[in-house]
């Protein structure tokens, strides 16, 4: 197995949403993510953070194919075939889904509460048809829930019996069941309590080393996107602005936004005092971006070309590894 | 220490009945904790049961066949245990007897005899007239819609008396029971409320679902259609659609007419709710979990969808009953509904806005008690439904 | 100087179907103006009902224990009705921010609108006055072209706006104390340190005191002097934030720290606490924590309730194996 394959290749995609205020108006077009470029390679576990806008659940959902690509490649490069998920036949689809699979972040809304923990996670295999007979499904589903750390005699339980950690290591199961190369965390640990996130957190880690998952962890907190990240990239209002390894992103960060979202992190120590730089005004709409350098109305400081919105975006490796948007490698 | 471990193996099984309990499960065990529900759950059973089995527990054929031509307007006969004359196991009634004389100004008067001799004991399962159970007989126009069930014919009833009549309710103007009538118009508009309901659901269920399933401009048509219907006012199209049934049709026909008016008045409330609980199930997160595996629509539908809302819709349907219960009562009341031999309510109440009727036979009104008694039980029976209906809404942080 | 708030063994039961749930048991807490208050513990601790209780803001089948007693400057709140006095202090003496700003405001009135309600309510002042109190205090918050937001409706602001909008409307009459739940938890991180930074200079210069509820520890850090760990209802370690976060002695506390993620040391092993947080059903009735606790021992810890008593001055710990140990 080459390890410095790519598993997924993601390639100047934008995904646009269409906007209609109801059916007589005009329709306007957002473009939630927008001229992204990922490589996402196989076994590593990759962190995309950025806040409320940014535009990191469209594109995690968009790399699953749950919503639409309007422009760009993403490939998704199994061991034996290639997925061209822009151009994918129905058959490849279903296959696709097979190895591609997301955990949501609301353990309360994301389990049926009708449904049996047993059969919730049996879900996937029956409409996957993966498994043919009840026997060969119950013993997939009690393999994937013991390796999820989860009481076999609760699996006929319903979800209103568990806790909120409980029922995201039940969604856990249920994405795993299936036997997926590739996984979405997508803000898996934002409702839990700390206690319970750490523990979920070191289970997604064990699974990765045990079942040879590569992850693609959304999230807005950076502490915890530092701790168990490989690569981590920053995502402003539909781009990527930073991309480093996670410690170099952490040690050196070059652009202004990552500056600024790390100064904002509170610290343990109360003898820290924050001094977080202070970004004015608000995230623009997505509907009527800032031309150039979408970032430049809040840049503390920025130069004359920035403010003009002179320079276009585009990532720059500056170091190995380390790739920054080209407005902030001109500023120092 | 052995009480506290009981207690815990106790408190374990019942906290594992608690996790393990189906939806189902949780809307009963709420339901049951509802005093005022419970209670109305049972009068709602009672009633039920003297409409289905009116036939056998009503003494007298409700219709003008049973009628008792000695005893016109009669006031309601109570069977006694006990009176001046001794003890009796078995309940009985005084004999009347018709009296026409000089002190009378040679009127006709009832005079109750209460001698001992001239006592009418009550007795068990006699046999009276003659009753189909069972049995089915439609009549629509055309002669292809045209089907009869034989059934079974009995005889015996719960209670009868050894001579002359017993008339709990008393009698009314041609001498019907009104006991008989009452129990059978309890069963006539428990039976057109069910058919109005049914086809009410039916249709809201392919709207509604419908609309609710696939959204947009689909919706959009679904709804203004939806809205028109509901908007146009219920009494004078009542009046219009029934007025247009021709009087040659019999009875069933009819009765089966009024029925289907009933439930296509009544379906555009319901698809509204079967919608909004579609649009709201739709975005569910576990849904979008279940489309990533590539769940198809039927799938979505019957696993996900279905079981959300199946508890709702149980609760709009019992809260629908008494609607059509009413809403007959009152088309029948003013002549444009069921009419005789198919008694209901309203039928009962015809001749109920007499003077003289108002005046002196107050016992025509002893069916409304009844009547009221069973929409109101229907009223708390669906309250207390839908306040158990949905046993994980208050699940969230 | 006496204190602004004191909470006496404050006991909070609801009775639900399933049964009386104890949410909160002997909450013993006492603050002075000027002082920020941090209540920190994971959902189930209790710690929003013990802010709500302040101003009766439970539910209607919470039922207060007959020793609770919370003197608010001198007065027992908990024995108000719902006439006059307990209208006097919710929103007068009394002001409380919530974590989803867009559920405090009305969707349909504008935020002026709604501002001067809240100042008329509880001033008798004219309306122009009231008027231009709260344009001052959303100037004061940091809104910029005050006057306009004042005439705008709430969901035309963003998370942030709303979030400050709504702490001018909660000090714009003035309180004594302000109750804030989960304020910063929906803002993003950027936000948020505005938001930690306002509330700071908000108490320095209104003198006013703050109960901060938060389950963020990190938060607490940064925001507030006094802090008490709540666990399934009760309190097991209070003290001065620094003693607290450089000296943690209940095994829960300590667990707290381990367990969060440290950019300063991104190779330690995130350390979670072993096992479930127990359902409300199932509340130990001895020590709360004692199911997951490393220092468990049978006979001591199962036995009976620790109380909570002084470790070192000002820092008092609920744990027996911590107060016997000395």
């Amino acid at each position: 197995m080459n390890s410095d394959q790519n598993l997924i290749a993601i390639k100047n995609i934008s995904v646009d949403f269409s906007f209609q205020e109801n059916f007589l108006s005009k329709k306007q077009k957002i473009r939630a993510v927008k001229n992204v470029s990922l490589n996402i390679k196989k076994g590593s576990f990759v962190g995309l953070v950025g806040e409320s806008g940014s535009g990191k659940t469209t594109l995690g959902r968009a790399i699953l194919a749950a919503n639409k690509i309007s422009s760009g490649k993403v490939i998704f490069h199994d061991d034996d075939k290639d997925y061209d998920l822009t151009n994918i036949s129905k058959q490849e689809l279903k296959e696709y889904r097979k190895k591609a699979q997301l955990i949501f972040q609301d353990p309360y809304s994301a389990l049926s509460p009708r449904m049996t923990v047993r059969d919730i996670i049996a879900e996937p295999l029956e409409v996957m048809k993966i498994t043919n007979t009840r026997e060969e499904t119950d013993k997939r589903v009690r393999e994937i829930a013991s390796k999820c750390r989860l009481n076999l005699e609760h699996l006929r339980r319903f979800p209103h019996a568990f806790s909120g950690g409980q029922r995201q290591r039940i969604s856990i199961a249920r994405a795993l069941v299936s036997n997926p190369k590739f996984i979405v965390a997508d803000e898996s640990v934002a409702a839990l309590d700390v206690s319970i996130q750490a523990d979920i957190l070191n289970l997604l880690k064990s699974l990765r080393k045990e079942l040879n998952l590569t992850y693609l962890f959304i999230s807005h907190d950076l502490s915890v996107v530092a701790h168990v990240c490989d690569v981590v990239a920053v995502m402003y209002l539909g781009h990527i602005v930073e991309m480093a390894p996670s410690r170099e992103l952490f040690k050196n960060p070059r652009h202004s936004y990552t500056k600024a979202l790390l100064s904002s992190i509170p610290s343990i120590d109360p003898e820290k005092q924050s001094n977080a730089i202070e970004l004015k005004g608000e995230i623009p709409s997505a509907m009527n971006p800032p031309s150039g350098c979408v970032f430049r109305t809040r840049c503390p400081n920025p130069t004359h070309d920035c403010k003009e919105g002179n320079i276009e975006m585009g990532l720059i490796e500056v170091s190995a590894g380390h790739w920054v948007d080209q407005c902030c490698v001109n500023c120092v | 220490m052995e009480a506290k471990i009981q207690n815990i193996h106790k408190d374990i099984k019942a906290k594992e009945a608690y996790f393990s309990a189906t939806q189902f499960q949780l809307i009963y065990a709420r339901f049951r904790s509802n005093r005022s529900a419970m209670i109305a759950g049972l009068f709602l059973l009672i009633m039920v049961f003297l409409g289905v089995f009116a036939d056998f527990i009503s003494p007298y054929d409700p219709t003008i066949a049973g009628r008792d031509k000695d005893y016109e307007h009669g006031a309601p006969q109570i069977p006694l245990f006990w009176d001046d004359n001794g003890f009796s196991l078995r309940p009985f009634l005084y004999t009347l007897e018709r009296y026409r004389g000089k002190d009378t100004n040679f009127r006709w008067v009832y005079k109750l005899n209460k001698e001992k001799e001239k006592r009418r004991y009550v007795y068990l399962f006699p046999k009276g007239w003659k009753h189909k159970a069972l049995a089915f007989n439609v009549n629509l126009p055309g002669k292809k819609f045209d089907f009869k069930i034989p059934g079974f014919t009995f005889e015996r009833h719960l209670f009868g008396i050894d001579s002359g009549g017993i008339h709990l309710f008393g009698t009314d103007k041609a001498g019907k029971d009104i006991f008989s009538r009452t129990l059978h118009a309890i069963y006539i508009s428990l039976a057109v409320g069910t058919i109005g309901v049914f086809i009410a659901f039916v249709l809201a269920l392919i709207i509604g679902g419908i609309s609710g399933y696939f959204g947009g401009w689909i919706d959009g048509v679904m709804q203004m259609i939806t809205d028109t219907v509901r908007v146009i006012p219920p009494i004078p199209l009542f009046m219009v659609l029934a007025s247009f049934a021709p009087s040659e049709w019999s009875s069933e026909t009819r009765f089966f007419f009024i029925a289907s008016i009933l439930g296509l008045i009544g379906w555009p409330t319901l698809a509204r709710r079967v919608r909004t609980h579609l649009l709201s199930e739709r975005s569910q997160e576990y849904v979008l979990a279940a489309k990533l595996c590539g769940a198809s629509p039927s799938h979505i539908i019957s696993r996900h969808l279905l079981p959300s809302f199946t508890s709702y819709i149980i609760v709009d349907l019992v809260i629908s009953f008494p609607y059509m219960v009413l809403s007959e009562t009152a088309l029948s009341f003013i002549g444009l509904g069921l009419r005789e031999p198919v008694n209901s309510l309203g039928v009962l109440l015809q001749n109920a806005t007499r003077a003289d009727v108002l005046l002196n036979y107050q016992w025509y009104f002893i069916p409304v008690i009844f009547f009221i008694v069973l929409v109101l039980s229907f009223v708390f029976v669906g309250d207390g439904l839908r306040d158990s209906a949905d046993p994980y809404k208050v699940l969230k942080k | 100087m006496t204190d602004l708030l004191n909470i006496h063994n404050l006991k909070v039961e609801f009775d639900t179907d399933e049964g009386r749930i104890l949410a909160v048991d002997n909450v013993i807490l006492k603050l002075q103006e000027g002082q920020i208050l941090g209540l920190v513990g994971e959902s189930g601790s209790g710690k929003s009902v013990t802010a709500k209780s302040i101003m009766q803001l439970n539910a209607d089948n919470a039922v207060y224990g007959d020793n609770s007693k919370i003197v608010l400057e001198g007065q027992d709140v908990l024995k108000f009705k719902e006439n006059q006095d307990l209208k006097v202090i919710r929103g007068g003496k009394v002001s409380m921010i919530f974590q989803e700003p867009m559920a405090s405001f009305a969707p349909a009135i504008t935020i002026g609108e709604q501002m001067i309600e809240l100042l008329l309510l509880h001033k008798k002042i004219s309306k122009e006055k009231a008027k231009s109190i709260s344009i001052d205090m959303l100037d004061r918050v940091g809104i910029a072209d005050a006057d306009k937001r004042f005439k705008q409706y709430a969901f035309e602001l963003s998370g942030g706006m709303r979030q400050r909008a709504m702490i001018a409307m909660a000090l714009s009459t003035m309180p004594k104390l302000l109750l804030a739940d989960e304020p910063t938890t929906a803002l993003d991180v950027t936000i948020q340190a505005q938001v930690i930074d306002l509330i700071k200079d908000i108490v320095a210069e209104y003198k006013m005191g703050v109960i901060f509820i938060t389950h963020d520890l990190s938060v607490i850090a940064q925001t507030v002097d006094y802090v008490a760990v709540m666990y399934l209802g009760t309190i097991v370690e209070s003290g001065p934030v620094r003693e607290i976060i450089s000296n943690p002695k209940h095994p829960y506390t300590q667990g707290l720290i381990e367990a969060l993620p440290d950019l300063n040391n991104l190779d330690k092993p995130l350390k979670p606490i072993p096992g479930d947080i127990p359902s409300p059903l199932e509340r130990p009735t001895e020590c709360v924590f004692h199911t997951r606790c490393k220092l468990f021992e049978s006979g001591v810890c199962d036995n009976a309730v620790p109380p909570l008593s002084e470790y070192e001055k000002e820092h008092t710990v609920a744990c027996f194996k911590v107060n016997n140990n000395e």
